[in-house]
């Protein structure tokens, strides 16, 4: 069914780079960081973005072992209530802004052209403006432990908690430059957001190769098309927030001043309008993930392609309109605790329908258990509990009880650490060869993923019974006889295992860089455009423009007795 | 519309998509939308809040000089990318030269009402919610608008240095896209502050 030399596969490709290819060896390290600094090519971008997330990882996932030493036992001064203060609110900021964001916009930067059969984003140098944008706001939010204070002292970071509640961000109550670090921090990285947003939306619009309609689009860059178009909506009320906020601590307004007749609560309004949006921009990449992932290691096509989109575009738009069931314990009233109980209950339907889907894709296929699969399983597993928790807090008058406890806290780590951050492992081990050429290692993979499991159920399992026994979030200690104790101990037991398991991850990916086994184009047998170039590719991706004639391009090539067009 | 990727495969048959310039202005402007309906809603739930006046019916008055031009603007710039696009530069300067005459008279007149609401009125941004909300509002859109003057300038110079040529049209149009844009945003702007708001 492919006349007409539909793509070019890896052997043409490889011919044509390597003559061409400058050699890495004997250059001098300031020509490498200069290359680094002034490239616009989408996939040294996206690799600078991981990069940057990783470093930021590692530094949010130290202050959590901070919060955790210092929840272990009743009573516990290992730091102040001041600097569990910083630790949880730059653990939140960090790790949503620039840890999430990043390595989402990297990998979208990475494989969303490849994917589409492009060359590059559709604006190369808008591209490396919201890298850098964001890195800034990243480097200013953190040089607040430096400068928070001006010439008062050093190590005064933000301390306002990651949704910095009005009035407790007003000059009165929150003095010295932390707070504006952070404004500024995010507020940039907001910009970076939207620019990045941006180009992807208009790369996967104007830039698929010859023949990928809408309907033959992989799911990867589907899903990214709906984030990124949540994405101008979602940061738009966030930046206009931040603004205000700024207004009201420079120049004297008024916004969140209640004492001038202002509202703390459009505050809340402003910033979970962003906030909840927020998560699903977050998990919309790791869905993406996992559409790749599964039918490739079930060795079967996704199932319910339509049935996927369709799901991923109703959550898009059902997640604008569920934001204030974050402030049920507010006060709405009846009509506002009902729509948004129900509308939170609603948006689990389509991501009801994208579990089913992903098993019905399991069923019956010829599974391989490599690490990007096990990730990918342990995924399926921790988000189902994470939406049944969620579902849970729905309910206006249970969000009463457990609202802003442990319990809340166990719901969303299950979300963004059992669900988000399993995916992006998932995605590390599969697309790693294809950014470095070789593959990373299974048995450390198979380490990582079970340290991490274990680490992971033994923290945020039993994180959930001290919020239903009253514990609230945000406490630097608590007393001993409030039966607490044994539950946090457990909790950083838990966290031992997971830093054990993120050093074996981190371990993999330095050990594999020289010494990976070599991964070849296609390590996976997979079907994507991505696979069909070199591992790692080539500056301009391909050296011919591919054609495509039905959803698994590279399956039809491999299979020409058999392509899909015969059945889709 | 595009040409960068219809002329892959000679033999092939047509494959188009749509433009990048106009579509990533499309996107631009719906973030800029999300982050003015939140200055526009903040203004409407702080309406008759303020505790202290003066009020915006005793102050404010319609600034209709400047929303004739503003709107005016819009018009001429459309015959500038139509005037390009046929190749005439010499009547597409005049038609940006125009616009951006129509715009600062706008802003202008911005400059002056705020001059008068200040140093007359005693009304600055920390007076009341009145204040904090009308001077964001309004201070938010002009600086799209002379964000918006500005790459209009720009324009303008190239076309008196002689450098604009049909070639350049879809560029003014996808520039033109965000004037248009700035314009609609006042009709919302008006009709809210000066018009329901007062």
């Amino acid at each position: 069914m492919h006349k007409e030399s539909p793509m070019t596969p890896s052997q043409t490709a490889s011919a044509a780079i390597d003559p061409m290819k400058p050699p890495q060896a004997g250059k001098l390290w300031l020509e490498a960081a200069n290359e680094w600094f002034s490239t616009v090519d989408h996939k040294r971008i996206g690799l600078l973005y991981i990069g940057y997330a990783l470093v930021f990882l590692l530094i949010a996932g130290f202050e959590a072992v901070l919060i955790r030493i210092q929840l272990a036992v009743p009573n516990n001064h290992f730091i102040s209530p001041q600097v569990f203060n910083r630790m949880f609110t730059m653990h939140g900021t960090t790790m949503v802004f620039f840890v999430g964001m990043p390595i989402l916009f990297g990998f979208g930067n990475y494989l969303v052209p490849l994917m589409i059969g492009a060359r590059d984003m559709a604006f190369p140098r808008l591209n490396a403006f919201s890298f850098w944008i964001s890195a800034f706001g990243g480097l200013l939010l953190y040089f607040s432990f430096i400068g928070g204070d001006g010439l008062y002292g050093a190590g005064t970071a933000p301390d306002v908690g990651w949704f910095a509640y009005a009035p407790l961000t007003s000059r009165l109550f929150s003095p010295g430059h932390s707070t504006d670090y952070w404004i500024l921090g995010v507020f940039l990285s907001g910009i970076g957001s939207v620019g990045t947003a941006l180009n992807l939306v208009v790369t996967i619009v104007c830039m698929r190769c010859k023949g990928m309609t809408m309907g033959r689009l992989p799911l990867l860059p589907w899903l990214y098309l709906v984030t990124s178009a949540m994405v101008f909506i979602a940061i738009g009320p966030l930046t206009a927030a931040q603004i205000m906020l700024m207004l009201d601590r420079f120049l004297g307004a008024h916004f969140f001043d209640a004492q001038a007749g202002g509202s703390a609560v459009l505050w809340m309004h402003f910033f979970w309008i962003f906030g909840h949006p927020e998560v699903y921009i977050l998990v919309l990449p790791a869905f993406a993930f996992a559409n790749e992932i599964i039918p490739v290691f079930s060795r079967k096509p996704i199932f319910g392609y339509p049935a996927m989109v369709a799901a991923t575009v109703l959550i898009g738009f059902i997640s604008m309109g569920v934001w204030a069931h974050h402030m049920f314990t507010v006060g709405l009233g009846p009509a506002g605790n009902t729509f948004f109980t129900l509308a939170t209950m609603i948006i689990s339907v389509p991501t009801g329908i994208k579990i089913f889907n992903w098993l019905a894709t399991i069923w019956g296929g010829k599974i391989r258990f490599a690490t990007p699969m096990i990730f990918s399983i342990g995924f399926l597993f921790q988000f189902l509990i994470a939406g049944l928790t969620g579902i849970m807090l729905s309910v206006a008058p249970l969000d009463w009880q457990l609202g802003n406890s442990y319990f809340v806290v166990a719901h969303f780590h299950f979300v963004l650490v059992g669900a988000i951050l399993y995916m992006i492992f998932a995605a590390f081990y599969y697309w790693y060869p294809k950014m470095f050429g070789r593959l990373l290692n299974e048995t450390l993979g198979k380490w990582h993923f079970w340290l991490f499991t274990i680490g992971f159920h033994l923290t945020f399992d039993t994180m959930h019974i001290p919020g239903v026994l009253g514990m609230p979030r945000r406490i630097y200690t608590y007393e001993a006889d409030r039966g607490w104790g044994m539950w946090n101990m457990v909790e950083t037991v838990g966290m031992v295992f997971q830093v054990a398991g993120l050093l074996c991850f981190v371990w993999n990916v330095i050990q594999a860089y020289r010494h990976g086994e070599e991964a070849g184009p296609d390590p996976w047998d997979a079907w994507t455009l991505e696979w069909a170039t070199t591992s790692p590719p080539p500056a301009y991706n391909f050296a011919e423009d591919p054609v495509v004639h039905s959803r698994r391009p590279l399956w039809d090539l491999k299979h020409p007795e058999a392509p899909d067009t015969h059945f889709e | 519309m595009s040409s960068h990727s219809a002329a892959l495969t000679p033999s092939a048959s047509e494959w188009q998509l749509p433009d990048k310039g106009k579509m990533g202005m499309l996107c631009l402007i719906v973030a800029e939308i999300a982050i003015f309906a939140i200055f526009v809603v903040a203004y409407i739930f702080y309406m008759g809040k303020s505790l202290s006046g003066p009020t915006p019916a005793q102050v404010l008055k319609l600034p209709i000089i400047g929303t004739i031009c503003l709107l005016s603007s819009s018009i001429s710039v459309h015959f500038a990318v139509s005037t390009l696009e046929k190749g005439k530069t010499q009547l597409c300067s005049l038609w940006l030269a125009i616009t951006v005459l129509l715009g600062l008279i706008f802003l202008s007149g911005t400059a002056t009402e705020w001059y008068e609401l200040i140093n007359v009125d005693g009304l600055t941004i920390r007076t009341n919610l009145f204040g904090t909300t009308f001077y964001s509002l309004v201070g938010l859109h002009a600086t799209h608008v002379a964000v918006g003057l500005i790459l209009l300038s720009l324009t303008l110079g190239f076309g008196i240095a002689g450098k604009l040529s049909d070639r350049h049209a879809h560029r003014l149009d996808v520039l033109s896209y965000y004037w248009h844009f700035v314009d609609a945003v006042w009709v919302v702007v008006f009709i809210v502050v000066y018009v329901v708001g007062r």
